[in-house]
């Protein structure tokens, strides 16, 4: 069987007044259907342009992206949305501000013609631990924390098999980080999901991926099995850098 | 003597729902030393930060029992003394860049603004003191920068502006919020490395604000807690880990670990008593 996610020496390249900038240069990796994979390096690395390449919100220069073994086009259909959904950094930007949660999340049900929608909204809420009766508030009514159960009930609206998270946690508390890592360990259990997951904190990607790849400057510089990285097990300078800057806690 | 010492200070705010108690009744002192002020969002660590200087705004109200910067008790400073001491003697470094620096300026003029103003200094002058402080927070091409104007700077160079900016003067007491949280993990090793010599060389105070406690425990000497505007615990940094709060133990024991177990991570369940402690 073909892999969930296929990428093959994937090059983004932007234009900006003439100047050219390669945000990802040849990147490569799979990921199996049901496993979750990380993607650490700073900001500018290139991690998030990969997630944005994926749903064609990035200019694909070269190479290929394929789902389940086929390859993308230039384009994204509906079929993609309903196989592949995002969710963003921060949940203060990502929420429509004038839209009840009712509305944010029944809008993929309409664009896609599906029925059901009292039911479904009502599930999905309950699904990411927020009561029915917050249904018709409007995001500012909500917490940080809140705000991302909402995206990512949103993403989940149309049951895709893929979710590509842009650094879920990186905008909430601590203590609040630990509640929506914990939900999304629970939603990829419950329903099989596969994750692409992009952060800059190594602690986080390795509590929930089993393999990863390390950026920097556009290029992957080292990819790493989780047993490798408890081990000290690799041998770029970046990777030992994020790896002590993550060891370096109180306890 | 402290160099600051805070004794049973609150900040309220009217809001339409009724008061919000932002702060209430910290008490600290600080000597030339790292502390750090660590808690969650609305825990009330930026809020003490502007109280002591002097930045919450009205309606927002602020009282407290003592206020002592070097013997001058803040408290009954009016706005007129403050401007002589903030800025000069006592700064604060803002959390992000990007909003704290003027757009449409060049960096040049925002850096020796205070100089010209405030020394009445001339314009080379005011610039070789800038391009020096420019020098002094590691930035490489100080030319370069002080022509430039802040979008053309990436966020590690921006946040290192803003340190030069408040260095100028050369404060007593540096209140830094967050300095290092929207920075990579390589150019936040460098910032902090220039905020320690400032402490080190030029005995600086430093009130260090951040929600990570994991940097704090390893940068600053010693720890505030907050929670709900209230100081639940203060520990030295190196002791961190032996913290007795179940508060402080559950920010702790909430964050991942590398080959930590998976599954689910411990959650916070908080204890309303934890806001009268």
């Amino acid at each position: 069987m073909a892999a969930m996610i296929e990428i093959d020496g994937l090059d983004v390249t932007f234009r900006v007044k003439g100047h050219e900038v390669r945000a990802v240069q040849k990147a490569g990796f799979t990921v199996e259907a049901g496993e979750s994979y990380g993607l650490v390096g700073e900001s500018g690395s290139g991690k998030s342009t990969i997630l944005r390449a994926i749903c064609g919100l990035a200019p694909v220069t070269g190479g290929t992206i394929r789902i389940e073994g086929r390859p993308l086009g230039s384009r994204r259909d509906k079929a993609f949305a309903r196989k592949v959904q995002m969710v963003f950094q921060d949940p203060y930007a990502s929420l429509h501000p004038r839209h009840t949660l009712d509305r944010i999340l029944s809008e993929p049900l309409a664009i896609h013609g599906l029925g059901d929608h009292d039911r479904r909204v009502v599930a999905a809420l309950e699904s990411v631990g927020l009561p029915a009766s917050f249904r018709f508030r409007y995001p500012h009514q909500l917490s940080g924390g809140q705000r991302q159960r909402v995206a990512i009930a949103r993403a989940l609206m149309l049951e895709p098999q893929i979710l590509l998270l842009d650094e879920p946690t990186s905008a909430l508390d601590a203590s609040v980080q630990a509640e929506v890592l914990n939900l999304l360990w629970d939603l990829r259990e419950e329903r099989g999901l596969t994750y692409l997951m992009v952060s800059h904190d190594l602690a986080v990607i390795d509590h929930m991926c089993d393999r990863m790849a390390v950026m920097e400057a556009g290029r992957i510089v080292e990819t790493l099995e989780r047993p490798d990285l408890l081990a000290g097990r690799f041998r770029h300078p970046y990777t030992r850098k994020l790896f002590e800057a993550s060891l370096e806690a109180g306890g | 003597m402290s160099l600051l010492e805070v004794d049973d200070l609150e900040v309220r705010f009217p809001t339409e729902t009724g008061m919000v108690e932002a702060v209430r009744g910290v008490s600290f002192r600080l000597g030339r030393e790292r502390l750090g002020v660590v808690g969650e969002s609305g825990s009330g660590k930026t809020i003490t930060g502007r109280a002591i200087l002097g930045l919450v705004r009205p309606p927002g109200q602020v009282r407290a029992r003592r206020m002592l910067f070097d013997g001058i008790d803040l408290a009954r400073l009016d706005e007129h003394g403050m401007r002589r001491l903030r800025g000069q003697r006592m700064a604060m470094i803002m959390q992000d860049p990007k909003y704290s620096l003027n757009p449409v300026m060049r960096v040049g003029r925002q850096l020796t603004e205070g100089l010209r103003l405030r020394e009445r200094m001339s314009r080379s002058e005011a610039r070789k003191r800038a391009l020096e402080a420019l020098e002094a927070v590691k930035i490489r091409d100080p030319e370069r920068v002080y022509d430039a104007y802040p979008h053309e700077l990436s966020g590690g160079m921006g946040q290192r502006v803003m340190i030069a900016m408040m260095l100028i003067p050369g404060p007593d007491l540096l209140i830094a919020d967050e300095p290092t949280s929207a920075l990579d993990v390589t150019v936040q090793a460098e910032v902090l490395k220039i905020l320690d010599a400032l402490v080190r060389e030029r005995g600086m105070g430093l009130i260090f604000i951040s929600h990570d406690l994991k940097l704090v425990s390893r940068f600053c000497d010693r720890v505030l807690v907050m929670y709900r505007g209230r100081v639940v615990e203060e520990i030295a940094a190196d002791r961190l880990d032996q913290a007795r709060h179940p508060y402080t133990r559950g920010l702790l024991e909430c964050l991942p670990r590398i080959g930590g177990p998976r599954g689910h991570l411990p959650v916070l369940t908080r204890d309303p008593a934890w806001e009268e402690a």
